[in-house]
């Protein structure tokens, strides 16, 4: 088994509103959601998943000097960011990429497939 | 054969022959692709060193993989420091029998292939994974069959295999929901490496035989492999039935030459009737696909005695079949040539121009020989100049230069 991080992009300045222009339809994405997490906890792939707050809410630290150094705003300054991620445990990538697929079309965004490091 | 020094002509024979179905073997004992093809590797430097004084052995293959498959148990023997490591060593090892015989090495073959063509790998990393693993091809060759520096190409090839072993891509054959459209991707990644060969965008060679005839044998594998599968059937035999006219492809001053102008006693009769028979079977089969209809029309091209002869009122029905099956603008251009024969080269202008493919420059050829044939030499002209600027090939550049000085 392996963990996957499957995690949702959207444009940095994306509002909800942005991402679903129609509030039935947004309704709907996080209906298909919240249905897509039941089946994962069903099925014994889930191990942890969250929406986030917009980037512009992050705050980067830096501890590696004497004092810690804070700063507003997003680490990254690409266009687009992180919205949020499914933590899952799959049998390998086919498994793994299935339900990304099935992720993507509940919450109706990309998604990308990143494999954690093993033991 | 770089890594090969000395290697004759016997060993390079079972190089080309053996290498995947070793890698094979060991990548599905091991479940390391690095490993395999390490282990292979030195498995064929050792026997450039033995074979030469002790002969070759009866089963070279055999002899290969449990000779690889030894060198990789003392390499993860030496290599390991956990307990653990050394019980599955010691576990493998126990079912060791060099006599038995090399347990469904097709299987493994079939596994290995689906794998380097995942498609969670770019395109151009799985063309490469395929030639080094299962073709055998060393890192320097497939650097310079596309023509990249050899140190992108190991780069290319080692990333690949990487990505294989951190995001756990599996090694196996895909179950039959996933097979069609994976099948799909293997046979791309083969005819792609033919059509590098068959025509290459780049480079000084207006042919590559070698990628040509690799190709070849990699689809003459996947149909030993998957001799139920029609479309594996009918890469084959476009394959072959191209390349069976690749003698007449050029002329004495590397120049193409069109099909209405090659000298058809230079075909390769064998490799015609090896095809014909395979078009014979998929139309038996009667599940038409893609590469079986591409194959159809060139079966038909090569069953004319003469360009004249040609049945192409039968080639035009087939690029009408194939465009309900993948309706894209280059089939669309494709079955225009097609529509120029049957009903002259005006209804095919028709066609061409409103096709969107202007950074194709077989768009551009296409329409410069229809202007060219319809007496409208200035547009044809400025057509084969579009052409010429969006190809590389020598003998293309040659043929359309030539074409385009021709006239008046």
């Amino acid at each position: 088994m392996t963990q996957y991080l499957l995690s949702v992009w959207h444009d940095r300045d994306a509002t909800p509103e942005d991402i679903y222009p129609d509030p039935a339809e947004r309704e709907a994405a996080y209906a298909a959601t919240g249905a897509f997490n039941e089946e994962l906890r069903t099925s014994g792939n889930w191990v942890f998943a969250g929406g986030l707050h917009s980037p512009n809410t992050a705050t980067v630290v830096d501890g590696t000097g004497n004092e810690p150094v804070t700063t507003d705003g997003p680490y990254s300054e690409a266009k687009e960011q992180m919205g949020g991620f499914w933590v899952i445990e799959a049998a390998d990538l086919d498994e793994a990429l299935a339900l990304a697929a099935r992720g993507s079309k509940a919450c109706r965004g990309r998604v990308e497939v990143r494999p954690f490091q093993g033991e | 054969m770089n890594d090969l020094p000395g290697g004759d002509a016997a060993i390079e024979r079972v190089y080309r022959a053996e290498f995947g179905k070793v890698v094979a073997s060991l990548a599905g004992r091991f479940g390391s692709l690095d490993l395999a093809e390490e282990m292979t590797q030195e498995a064929f430097v050792e026997a450039v060193r033995r074979w030469p004084t002790e002969g070759v052995p009866p089963n070279p293959g055999g002899w290969l993989t449990v000779t690889a498959r030894n060198k990789a148990l003392d390499r993860l023997r030496r290599e390991s420091t956990r307990q653990a490591r050394h019980e599955e060593a010691d576990m493998l090892a126990a079912h060791e029998d060099p006599g038995a015989p090399v347990t469904s090495v097709t299987d493994e073959r079939l596994r290995l292939l689906f794998t380097c063509c995942h498609p969670a790998l770019a395109p151009e990393a799985q063309v490469a994974l395929t030639l080094r693993l299962l073709g055998g091809l060393t890192v320097p060759e497939v650097a310079n069959a596309f023509l990249v520096p050899e140190r992108t190409m190991a780069q290319r090839i080692t990333r690949a295999k990487r990505k294989i072993a951190a995001a756990n891509i599996p090694y196996r054959v895909p179950r039959d929901h996933e097979l069609p459209g994976r099948l799909r991707g293997v046979l791309a990644v083969i005819y792609l490496v033919f059509t590098e060969g068959h025509l290459p965008g780049s480079g000084e060679h207006g042919i590559r035989d070698d990628l040509c005839a690799e190709a070849i044998r990699l689809g003459r594998v996947l149909r030993e492999l998957m001799p139920d599968e029609p479309e594996v059937a009918g890469l084959l035999a476009l394959m072959l039935l191209t390349d069976a006219r690749r003698a007449a492809r050029l002329d004495a001053g590397g120049a193409l030459v069109t099909l209405d102008l090659q000298d058809r006693s230079l075909w390769d009769r064998e490799l015609i009737a090896e095809g014909h028979a395979l078009v014979r079977e998929c139309l038996r089969r009667n599940r038409p696909g893609h590469y079986q209809l591409l194959a159809a029309v060139n079966a038909v091209h090569t069953d004319a005695p003469a360009f004249a002869d040609t049945d192409w009122g039968q080639v035009l029905a087939l690029y009408d079949q194939l465009y309900a099956v993948t309706p894209t603008p280059v089939v669309a251009l494709n079955r225009a040539v097609a529509v120029a024969e049957v009903r002259g080269p005006a209804s095919a202008l028709a066609v061409v121009d409103a096709l969107d493919l202007d950074g194709y420059h077989p768009y551009h050829a296409t329409r410069a020989d229809l202007l060219r044939r319809l007496g409208r030499a200035p547009e044809a002209v400025a057509a084969y100049d579009r052409a010429l600027e969006l190809t590389a090939n020598p003998a293309e550049r040659a043929f359309l230069a030539g074409r385009r000085d021709a006239l008046p």
